[in-house]
């Protein structure tokens, strides 16, 4: 059971809320000249990594607000909450939008296995960025720079598997 | 009594040094990949490949599930794979020589809801159009089945019926594992255990290559079937994929005397529930609401999943749990499997089989080994591909399928 920081009401038990999905995806400023594949990109992928990850949760049976929090997805810690429509607090300074970095889906360091990536030329490290991945949808530095999501709650992404469960 | 497990097995396959090249490398010894790689041998004559595990045999999702095969899926797509898959089962334990204790006891999926029953007999009539066979259940049908069962309406969700497909059933996971290895490595086929896959060798568009913690591996041929870790292994090849990784668990009671003689799943108050050939009661529910890589869960999953089946099966109130443990599952956003080319020539992939992919392992096998023989899917796969997410042809088995999948 997580325990979770709500900025608006204190630490309370994970089943208060919802898991709302990757943090920082903005709508698109001009839905209607997105190709396919970057509507795709929008609506369907979010950003999985193993380790640092800024997600939106939903204070459901509580204040009902959203909130943004850095987890370790490996360890499950949390190590920081902070308010939608500000920025992520662990990568804001580090990576101009746009830098190899902001792009880099394996943007958390610790124990990433960018440690292990491949130094020789012609191989794909794990930092490489991916092939069909448009600028800045999906790389959590890119969009927390071009700004939070209007609404939380929005982005059909949200939450992928709030159904998902059986064999 | 509870049927004796046959005899442990001796070893049943080698552990080779890996060799410099080969003709294709399967990433994953999972379920999957092993039934890729016996596929690729069999179907298509492709035997000088290696399947490189980065811990030991099946100690993934393959060997962590709680085993339930069906087919009884809403789409036309889905029924067709997962049919063809369960007619493979029907025929694995004679191809491979191994009786891993296939049983085709029966599968339910209960209805609490006026939602539930309608979602139900619409799927049973899918299911029958499609040739697969179902059959809906009254409550009075469901407890002759199921004597266990509490059917009284005094439960605050009554059983209201169920579907039922009696060709569905389960089979002892580790022992698959086992035959697919043994038969893979009888027909030349290297498994490679505590071999990770650390990132992909490329020229150009083409894959060359695998870098492991056990040195280069040339290839021109890379299937990928790492279920948990599949976004974050694609993205070292530069491939990102739909896919969002949660944790699931699961767990057994000590050992009972056969009390359940089916297969019980309920996706409205959450638990699915079978009865080992060893005597455990083997139950899980659904997903951890978050993402994570823990292999581990929250305790509330298993309270409500117990509180669910006890007040289904009143007589499990005495049984202890004796073991409760996680894997990581790879989830796609239509709750489908992605079996497909990729961007990158050479590369493939199959993931995103979620929660529900032990019952998918032959057909899956199968599907990826003729994508990988040939470079383009097998009409069982082709709706499958990546492809679907741009054109929006989705395939959508969120709750249809009874259990969320
Ligand atoms: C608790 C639980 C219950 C389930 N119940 C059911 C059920 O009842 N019915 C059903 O149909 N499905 C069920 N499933 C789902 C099913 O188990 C999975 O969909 C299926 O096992 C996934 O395919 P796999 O067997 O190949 O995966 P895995 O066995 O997870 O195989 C993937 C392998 O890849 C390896 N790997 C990862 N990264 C690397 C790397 N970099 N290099 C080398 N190797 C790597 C992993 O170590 C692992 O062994 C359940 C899953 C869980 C967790
Ligand atoms: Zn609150």
């Amino acid at each position: 059971m997580l325990l979770i920081e709500c900025p608006y009401c204190g630490p309370r038990d994970e089943t208060e809320y919802r898991h709302g999905g990757q943090a920082h995806v903005p709508y698109p400023a001009d839905p209607e000249a997105l190709s396919d594949r970057e509507w795709a990109e929008y609506l369907f992928y979010r950003d999985n990594p193993r380790g640092m990850l800024a997600e939106r949760w939903l204070h459901t049976a509580g204040c009902r607000r959203w909130f943004n929090t850095i987890r370790d997805t490996e360890t499950y810690e949390i190590s920081a909450v902070y308010p939608i429509g500000a920025p992520r607090p662990d990568t804001a300074a580090e990576a101009p939008p746009g830098s190899a970095a902001a792009l880099s889906p394996a943007h958390h360091a610790k124990g990433d296995p960018a440690a292990r990536a491949i130094a020789s030329s012609g191989s794909h490290a794990r930092t490489a960025t991916a092939h069909t991945a448009p600028a800045s949808a999906g790389s959590p530095a890119g969009g927390s720079a071009a700004g939070d999501p209007a609404a939380p709650g929005e982005s059909p992404a949200s939450h992928p598997t709030s159904e998902g469960d059986e064999r | 009594m509870a049927d004796a497990l046959p005899q442990h097995p001796d070893f049943l396959w080698r552990n080779p040094e890996p060799r410099a090249s080969y003709d294709a490398v399967i990433v994953g010894g999972g379920g999957h990949g092993l039934a890729t790689a016996y596929y690729l041998a069999v179907n298509h004559g492709i035997t000088n490949t290696a399947v490189l595990e980065k811990g030991w045999l099946a100690g993934g999702n393959m060997a962590r599930n709680t085993a339930i095969i069906r087919s009884n899926y809403l789409w036309d797509e889905s029924a067709a794979i997962y049919e063809h898959s369960l007619k493979l089962w029907e025929e694995l334990p004679a191809a491979l020589d191994y009786d891993f204790l296939f049983s085709q006891r029966g599968v339910m999926n209960l209805a609490h809801t006026l939602g539930d029953v309608r979602e139900g007999t619409r799927r049973v009539g899918a299911n029958v159009l499609n040739g697969v066979d179902a059959e809906w259940l009254d409550p009075q049908q469901v407890k002759e089945l199921c004597p266990i069962i509490n059917v009284a309406d005094d439960l605050r969700y009554p059983v209201m019926g169920a579907t039922y497909q009696p060709r569905g059933g389960i089979a002892k996971h580790d022992h698959v594992a086992w035959a697919l290895a043994r038969q893979c490595d009888a027909m030349g086929v290297y498994i490679i255990q505590n071999c990770e896959v650390e990132g992909f060798l490329t020229a150009g568009d083409r894959v060359t290559g695998v870098e492991t913690n056990r040195g280069r591996i040339a290839t021109g041929t890379v299937g990928m079937a790492v279920a948990g870790d599949s976004w974050d292994l694609a993205q070292s090849a530069g491939i990102r994929l739909p896919i969002q990784s949660h944790p699931l668990q699961a767990l057994v009671s000590e050992l009972f005397e056969p009390v359940h003689p089916t297969v019980v799943m309920s996706n409205h108050v959450h638990v699915y529930v079978s009865q080992a050939h060893k005597g455990e009661l083997v139950m899980g529910a659904g997903v951890d609401g978050y993402t994570g890589f823990g292999r581990r869960g929250s305790f509330h999953i298993i309270e409500e999943q117990l509180a669910a089946a006890v007040e289904l099966f009143p007589i499990f109130a005495r049984a202890h749990v004796l073991r409760t443990w996680g894997g990581i599952v790879d989830v796609t956003l239509d709750a489908s499997p992605i079996i497909s080319p990729t961007p990158l020539d050479g590369f493939y992939v199959n993931a995103g089989w979620g929660t529900g992919g032990f019952k998918g392992t032959p057909a899956s096998g199968y599907t990826f080994a003729h994508t990988i023989a040939t470079g383009s899917p097998h009409p069982l796969n082709a709706p499958f591909t990546l492809d679907r997410f741009e054109t929006g042809h989705l395939i959508d088995e969120h709750g249809a399928a009874g259990v969320a999948h």
